[in-house]
């Protein structure tokens, strides 16, 4: 009976099978399309900076990173220089072409498919081009080592002068940010795993209100403690120091951690810790034996949210460090170069790169933990 | 006879009664003072190394220090003091030992969060270097300086634009990636620019913005796309007030990989039967979508909003990087950082950080509210 009934259904939808399937797969390509779009528009940016650190300074400054591609390209087949001191008021005549300054500036084309241009406006030498295939393949390790060793590098501007400047030290500023940003985790994580244990698994007085004080301050800006923390430091004569900033960053990153860490290990099976006590165990040993190996995963999450956070972090460096040149992090050296030297694209790219190196690196490697930590802390300002 | 555990009903778990060893507590107490002496040593070490202008030490060899010192100082100073007071009579050690475990935290919180904010607060009424009572004056200037009315704007500019579009984006391709098979690649791909500074950020864009003049070859990708889409060269960042929100696709391009997790996670929490019923009574996919799935993630969407919100109500470094503030820029962070750095107005700049303060007390009360519904407060 019940097959009787079915059958008609089921012949019913056979032939709409090709019809279901092509519309199946048009969903597919419609929605792995626009994926693919949007994925490219994001890498894009990063990837014209990682292949223009690999440019000449000349090369970074005179083309788009994007003809390294091949492509084509107007390039000068002859030259003919006009009269000397040529006056380009008006019209001036090249081979027969009637053009003016502006034109030759932009480029003119021809019927035969070539262009005039200006090769040397002052020496008035105009170029003959015509489109070649080419890509601009021309790569050097040069700004890295202009960025990283503080080697000199020379340039030559369009008036034939020579110039030499001195290049960064990048790897002094990636030593501190390791100095800072390894103590700056290690520290609020080693606190905070206390904290949580305590909040967790024992009751005394005032719990409550303190824990209300780590969630409150969750969101609190930084803005708001920097002047008097700057003030208190320099009362201690610790502003720019290395102690300045693990205590700032620890100071900071408690809520969060504590927070993350009290929802981890309050959530840890009561039996394990119960058969730790009848043992005979001490609040100290089971924390210590018990409950940091079985919170690893909650403290690699913070762990690694914090260390990109201080790795990051431009204004709580800015504020105590800066009077200091030797304790410079990467984002304060990478911010001045924006700012002294906006235009020189060659160091700009280079040590941007160098300062993303290793967040990048933790990022790929440790996604999965990352990941868990900002699922668990979402709540943080 | 076998001893018995007295649990407490609720999660309270205490140790067997331990007995008061004399020796040990002092023994114990003889090295905390030793601890100390060595961490006084080692600051004053770091201290001066750092403040002397030509430091005789590599620069590794005391960031090894440095980092020995910190890590290795605060983890000694836990287990001295739990010596300390495991050697106390049983009465006292339960007393005592959950503020030796909480205490570290709440002194760091207390100084370096809760008494500046208090200070903050406090110095907003007085002058620039805080040596006269000033009343309202800071907070009459805010409200009527035309530079902090612009600020304002912006960061209205930052929060409505900025948040709209990370959640809605990134809930579009938190969709998209959970029908792909390339779910794992597409998000690792938009959510890689969170682990970039706001700094590096600022580089990668200064380049995809940069100008030339007119004639010249275009190095920055937008201008090259729109010269050669027959356009006119644009300095993207200089061009009121068009220019904040170039700023802002900084943010939407950093940000919108979190929303992207965080939704990512929710779609997967949403039930399949509950998909399954809404589908079988005739919903399509849209109608899916909005009537069944947006509600069951609507948490999410709240706190991802949220934290975002947040997020550029204290926008800065973008800011810093891209424009220095120029062109009428300004948000309310870089206003804060210039009175206070430049300017040294100590009473004006505490007064800008209270009005940000402000701006998150909502926040704050709602997680506080949702804290009293959770058990165990």
């Amino acid at each position: 009976m019940a097959l009787a009934t079915t059958k008609p259904a089921v012949a019913a939808v056979q032939p709409r099978v090709p019809d279901v399937r092509r519309r199946k797969l048009a969903g597919s390509l419609l929605v792995n399309g626009i994926l693919a779009f949007i994925c490219l528009l994001w890498t894009i940016p990063t990837i014209g900076l990682l292949v223009s650190s690999f440019r000449t300074r000349e090369n970074i400054s005179s083309s788009g990173w994007w003809t390294i591609f091949p492509h084509q390209e107007w390039a000068s087949v002859r030259q003919i220089p006009l009269t000397a001191g040529l006056s380009l008021d008006q019209a001036v005549q090249v081979e027969g072409n009637t053009v003016t300054d502006d034109q030759l500036r932009a480029g003119v084309k021809l019927p035969n498919g070539q262009q005039l241009k200006w090769a040397n406006r002052r020496a008035r030498l105009v170029d003959v081009e015509e489109q070649h295939w080419t890509a601009n393949t021309n790569f050097t390790l040069a700004n890295y080592s202009s960025v990283l060793g503080g080697q000199q590098y020379q340039y030559t501007t369009p008036d034939g002068a020579v110039h030499t400047e001195q290049g960064q030290n990048l790897i002094g500023a990636f030593i501190s940010n390791l100095t800072i940003a390894i103590p700056a985790t290690v520290i609020p994580i080693l606190i905070a795993a206390f904290a949580a244990y305590a909040f967790a698994w024992t009751r005394f007085p005032g719990r409550g209100l303190m824990f209300a004080m780590v969630v409150a301050l969750l969101v609190v800006p930084l803005q708001l403690a920097l002047i008097p923390i700057l003030r208190g430091y320099n009362a201690l004569g610790i502003t720019g120091t290395y102690l300045a900033l693990w205590l700032a960053h620890t100071g900071f990153g408690l809520p969060l951690a504590t927070y993350l860490l009290y929802n981890y290990i309050s959530q840890l099976p009561r039996e394990v810790l119960e058969s730790a006590f009848i043992d005979g165990a001490s609040q100290f040993t089971i924390f210590t034996r018990l409950i940091l190996p079985l919170s690893v995963p909650a403290l690699a999450s913070f762990a690694i949210f914090q260390f990109l956070w201080v790795w990051n972090n431009y204004l709580v460096a800015l504020i105590f460090l800066s009077g200091t040149p030797g304790t410079q992090v990467l984002t304060m050296r990478l911010a001045d170069i924006v700012g002294s030297r906006g235009q020189d694209w060659h160091l700009l790219t280079a040590g941007a790169f160098v300062s993303m190196l290793l967040p990048l690196t933790v990022f790929f490697a440790l996604q999965r933990f990352f990941v868990r930590g900002l699922l668990a802390g979402s709540v943080k300002g | 006879m076998q001893q018995t555990i007295e649990l407490d009903p609720q999660k309270s778990l205490q140790p067997l009664p331990g007995t008061w060893a004399p020796g040990r507590f002092w023994a114990a107490f003889a090295a905390l003072i030793v601890t100390l002496a060595l961490l006084v040593v080692g600051f004053l070490f770091l201290r001066g190394d750092f403040n002397a202008p030509n430091s005789p030490t590599p620069q590794w060899i005391t960031a090894i220090f440095a980092i020995v010192w910190g890590v290795g100082g605060v983890g000694v100073l836990f287990t001295v003091l739990n010596t300390l007071v495991e050697a106390l009579p049983e009465v006292w050690r339960a007393r005592i030992q959950p503020y030796i475990f909480v205490g570290p935290a709440i002194i760091f919180l207390s100084a370096f969060l809760l008494i500046p904010i208090v200070q903050t607060f406090y110095q907003s009424f007085f002058n620039s270097d805080s040596t006269k009572l000033v009343g309202l004056d800071n907070y009459a200037a805010i409200v009527t300086d035309q530079g902090m009315l612009e600020s304002f704007r912006n960061n209205m500019i930052w929060l409505f634009l900025g948040t709209t579009s990370c959640v809605v984006l990134g809930l579009l391709v938190a969709v998209l990636a959970d029908r792909s098979r390339f779910e794992t690649l597409a998000k690792a791909l938009i959510f890689m620019p969170m682990a970039i500074s706001f700094v590096g950020a600022g580089v990668i864009w200064r380049f995809v913005y940069a100008y030339t003049p007119v004639g010249q070859e275009q190095i920055g990708l937008l201008n090259s796309i729109i010269v050669s889409l027959g356009g006119q060269p644009q300095a993207w960042t200089a061009t009121q007030p068009w220019n904040n929100l170039f700023l802002i696709l900084v943010l939407i391009w950093m940000q919108t990989g979190f929303a992207m997790v965080l939704f990512s996670a929710a779609l997967k929490g949403v039930p399949t039967d509950l998909l399954e019923a809404a589908r079988l009574d005739g919903a399509n996919e849209v109608q899916t979508f909005f009537r069944v799935i947006i509600p069951y993630i609507q948490g999410t969407i709240i706190t991802t909003t949220t934290t975002i919100a947040i997020f550029t109500l204290k926008i800065f470094d973008v800011v810093i990087v891209m424009t220095g503030g120029q062109y009428g820029t300004e948000v309310v962070a870089t206003q804060f950082f210039r009175q206070f750095f430049n300017n040294q107005n100590y009473g004006y700049g505490s007064a800008i950080a209270i009005v940000l303060f402000i701006a998150v007390i909502p926040v704050m009360i709602y997680n506080l509210l949702q804290l009293r519904k959770q058990e165990g407060f």
